[in-house]
């Protein structure tokens, strides 16, 4: 009788979550289960096995996979340093530095990268570096990364940033440190969580991204998803369901490590 | 307490720094974003070099090859060419119908969400975000492992005597569909989330004090209070879907062609065209930040901000 | 030199609002010195430039006859106790007390032992190790204040630090900041909006209204001769009746009161300026025959407050008042709807200079 009553139940309501939750898992779980298929043909079970896996380590394309993965990792971190770095720089600036002249016009620029389309990002870097001569390469792929991962980077910062009372500071000055010692001592290990969650978030993008690094790669550079764009492109071979298994696992327990981190701040913060 | 919050930009001594502090970011976007966005235009307007590449004559060729036909020698009276207005109107058109889609899916799901006990309420977010950052590549790939024509899907439907012949899905545009539902289906769920949380569900109660039923609640109250929440969501699915490449290059065929693949194409090879690939790209990028444009008008108006 | 601090015309705008219109005054040593005031009449922003959190737009801030304009709050030896003590949370209660020490250089050995001796003036000797968090509000505002006292500065700056805390524990800290103003001999500047708070615990209250100081007093001559309307309208509650002035000569004034009887009342040392008005606290006024009294009134509500009752009152010509008399069996109450007279008690009336 309660649920009657109740304004905020809709019938129908939680059967659309339950379908939307296996919409969006039953396939990974698919490609999760099918990735210890023993058979070699895709259709047929055989039963369960680890060959799969044990083939990304010593099959025929091995090599190839090993060394995107590598270049994945690299550029990964690298990029979500960098732009780490950049946004939290950037977010100090729009949150602490009060009014200023094109407060609005950085705004948009910080998030540009979100706002153009994907494919176009990927056009107008491909014609930018051809243009200026750049071999593209590892750099133009890492170049591009740290662009699109500053306002990824940026968005949990800021909103840290903006969470965390200024008089913190003012107190830490107050109490004779200088900007630098109040920014060290004060602002940062308070936002330590904040730029937890913006490194991995750049991380798991720059890792994921697929169209922009298709463009920009030039010829025999590899990361995974442009590797197994590769593969897929002349049909699915059961290695690439373990490759993703791998992947999916990684990208799943970065989130979890992020959601945890700002768990964790929230609660510190309270 | 006024203008403590511009006083305090002096208090913590941030103020004479901002320049020194947002130079990194000014200059990446700057100069590996904006300048390319600026070149590409200009790109628009050279003319085709073979083998990929421009030749650096002013020329309007890729905007007419997009707009009209001279037939198959150049010779003929111009007429408007529909090949590629067609794949635009295509792709319009599917990524509104997976915007809708997405949000009749996520509108009662997010409202599901948003009325959970605090404690569980987050869990359930976390479910809905974590395909989310799983690869859209894997994601799109384990779809058309899913939908293929010997695939578990089928194995599922035939074996258990469903079907006798196996579900063509995969190339037609009910798996573009799916594709572009499954990726991008957390943007429509969380803006819609962030405004039901907000809502006061005193204004349900006080509409059904007031006789409104359950529904005509729904339809009178709480959708015109969440909108700005549904239009963002709209946007942010409809936005990505329009130059989506991966779900129609991998769950798509000939028939289903959409703008992503088309400008792809002209950047590959030899057969390329870049100033024609990127007169789409512009036209495509245009269409996008009109339709940003008018949405921030509009929350302007709202006073959202 | 006898003051820590002289404001000299300090004016601060912010934008178009002028948040300090030109406000003078001097603050000596070993005080309790309180910025009194209604939200928004620049007692705050005041206290942030003292601190060295804002700078004044015109005008100086002399701390021991030092120029400090353009000082950050790092270089000065001035300490604030914030609003919402503003303890940093990642950060135990000792080392938060610990804070100003280090940043002031001093070795880990003897800032420690500092640190536990101010925790024991503020009797947490015991929470050394805890984190704000798990503490209650008082004791989180008894953090704040060993923390801002422990560098031992020159003038303790308080943003309205009880505000946050429940009605008991504010009136018991009220004793206790004065001892600990008392013992530490620093003076202390408090800003609050409650003119209990600044009554109970002043040595001088600066009213501030608009921007501007409207008076400066003990917390006796404020109550009881103040000077202007704001003053007496915001501190306790008063009436304010509208006279004409007879003369006017060395401090008091000869009025007509309306109705016409005269009086005789301590004025300010400066002649009024449009509408003369005369002060009178509620309970200075006691109820008497109709006729016998200064003035005649018609009774139009009693109201019971428990310990008093009040009376609502309206003059001949319109005029609202209000007194106070005691609930007592003596006293005899008038009715509502009679003719009363008021005698004002010698004294008691006050001639406004505004």
């Amino acid at each position: 009788m309660a649920g009657r009553l109740d304004i905020r139940r809709y019938p129908g309501f939680a059967a659309m979550t339950v379908l939307c939750l296996t919409i969006l898992y039953v396939p990974l779980a698919v490609v999760i289960a099918y990735s210890f298929n023993a058979s070699t043909s895709l259709t047929n079970w055989g039963g369960v096995s680890l060959r799969w896996y044990a083939d990304l380590f010593t099959g025929v394309e091995a090599p190839r996979f090993r060394a995107a993965a590598w270049n994945s990792i690299t550029i990964a971190s690298l990029a979500a340093t960098a732009s780490t770095i950049i946004a939290t720089a950037a977010a100090v600036a729009m949150v602490r530095g009060g009014q200023f002249r094109g407060k609005g016009a950085t705004f948009a620029l910080i998030n540009l990268p979100l706002m153009v389309p994907e494919i176009v990002t990927a056009v107008a870097t491909l014609i930018f570096f051809s243009t200026i001569g750049l071999m593209t390469g590892y750099l133009t792929i890492l170049i591009a990364h740290i662009t699109f991962c500053i306002p990824f980077a940026y968005l949990p910062i800021a909103a840290r940033l903006e969470g965390i009372e200024e008089t913190f500071e003012q107190a830490a000055r107050d109490l004779y440190a200088t900007r630098a010692q109040a920014f060290r001592l004060i602002l940062l290990p308070l936002l330590m969580p904040g730029v937890i969650s913006g490194f991995l978030l750049a991380f798991i993008i720059s890792l994921d991204d697929f169209i922009i690094t298709n463009f920009v790669k030039g010829a025999g550079m590899e990361t995974l998803p442009t590797a197994i764009f590769g593969s897929v492109k002349q049909g699915i071979k059961p290695n690439i369901l373990a490759l993703s298994t791998v992947m999916l696992t990684v990208s799943i327990l970065f989130v979890t490590l992020s959601y945890f981190v700002n768990r964790l701040g929230q609660r510190s913060r309270a | 307490m006024a203008g403590q919050g511009a006083s305090g930009a002096a208090a913590t001594g941030y103020r004479s720094l901002t320049g020194p502090l947002l130079l990194p970011a000014w200059a990446m976007i700057g100069i590996f974003l904006l300048l390319p966005v600026l070149l590409m235009t200009v790109y628009s307007f050279l003319t085709r070099e073979f083998r990929g590449g421009v030749d650096w004559t002013f020329s309007l060729a890729a905007y007419d090859r997009f707009l009209l036909s001279r037939g198959l020698f150049g010779d003929e009276p111009p007429v408007l060419e529909w090949t590629y207005i067609t794949i635009f109107w295509r792709s319009v058109w599917q990524a509104g119908l997976a915007t809708l889609i997405c949000l009749i899916v996520g509108f009662p799901t997010a409202w599901f969400i948003a009325t959970r006990p605090l404690r569980s309420r987050a869990l359930w977010l976390f479910m809905i975000t974590v395909p989310y950052w799983v690869n859209l590549l894997i994601r799109t790939v384990s779809l058309r492992f899913l939908l293929r024509d010997q695939g578990p899907l089928n194995d599922l439907l035939i074996g258990t005597g469903l079907l006798d012949s196996p579900l063509r899905i995969i190339n037609t545009n009910l798996a573009v569909q799916l594709g572009l539902f499954y990726s991008y289906l957390p943007f429509m769920v969380l803006p819609i989330y962030a405004a039901v949380e907000r809502y006061n569900f005193a204004l349900s109660e006080a509409a059904a004090d007031l006789y409104a039923s359950r529904w005509t609640t729904l339809r009178e109250i709480v959708l015109p209070v969440v909108r700005p929440g549904i239009i963002a969501g709209c946007i942010l699915v409809f936005v990505p879907s329009l130059g989506a490449f991966l779900a129609p290059d991998l769950l798509g065929g000939a028939k289903t062609y959409m703008i992503g693949s088309l400008i792809e194409e002209q950047f590959k090879g030899s057969q390329g065209n870049w100033p024609f690939g990127a007169a789409v790209s512009v036209i495509l990028m245009t269409l996008v930040l009109i339709m940003l444009l008018v949405y921030a008008r509009a929350q302007g108006r709202a006073g959202v901000r | 030199m006898d003051e820590v601090i002289a404001v000299r015309q300090g004016v601060k705008r912010f934008g178009a609002f002028t948040a300090l219109a030109g406000v003078s005054l001097t603050i000596g040593h070993n005080q309790f010195f309180t910025l009194l005031g209604p939200s928004g009449c620049g007692k705050t922003t005041l206290l942030r430039c003292i601190a060295g959190f804002e700078d004044l737009s015109e005008g100086a801030i002399l701390l021991e006859g030092r120029d400090i304009a353009g000082l950050a709050p790092n270089l000065r030896p001035v300490n604030t106790v914030f609003q919402h003590y503003a303890l940093f949370p990642h950060m135990t209660v000792a080392q938060n007390v610990a804070f100003g020490l280090k940043m002031q250089g001093m070795a880990p050995g003897p800032r420690l032992k500092r640190a536990g001796e101010m925790l024991e003036l503020v009797h947490l000797s015991g929470f050394a190790d805890r984190l704000p968090s798990q503490l209650s509000g008082g004791q989180q505002q008894r953090v704040a204040l060993a923390r801002a006292l422990a560098p031992s500065p020159k003038v303790l700056l308080l943003d309205e630090p009880l505000s946050a805390l429940d009605l008991k524990l504010r009136q018991a800290m009220r004793v206790e900041l004065k001892q600990l103003q008392e013992e530490t001999g620093i003076t202390f500047v408090f800003v609050t909006h409650d003119q209990e708070e600044a009554l109970t615990m002043s040595d001088r209250i600066a009213v501030m209204g608009a921007g501007e100081v409207r008076q400066i007093g003990s917390a006796r001559e404020i109550y009881e001769a103040p000077v202007n309307r704001f003053v007496a309208g915001f501190i306790g509650e008063t009436n304010l009746l509208p006279v004409r002035v007879a003369s006017f000569a060395g401090g008091m004034a000869r009025v007509v009161l309306p109705g016409g009887h005269q009086l005789t009342c301590p004025a300010a040392q400066t002649a009024p300026t449009g509408t003369p008005h005369v002060s009178i606290r509620p309970e200075r006024m006691t109820p008497v025959a109709p006729g016998s009294g200064d003035l005649d009134a018609s009774v139009e509500r009693l109201i019971y407050l428990g310990t008093d009752l009040q009376v609502l009152a309206r003059l001949a010509d319109g005029t609202a008042l209000h007194l106070r008399m005691q609930n007592s069996a003596r006293a005899t109450p008038p009715a509502a709807g009679s003719t009363i007279g008021i005698m004002i008690e010698e004294g008691a009336a006050r001639l406004l200079a505004d």
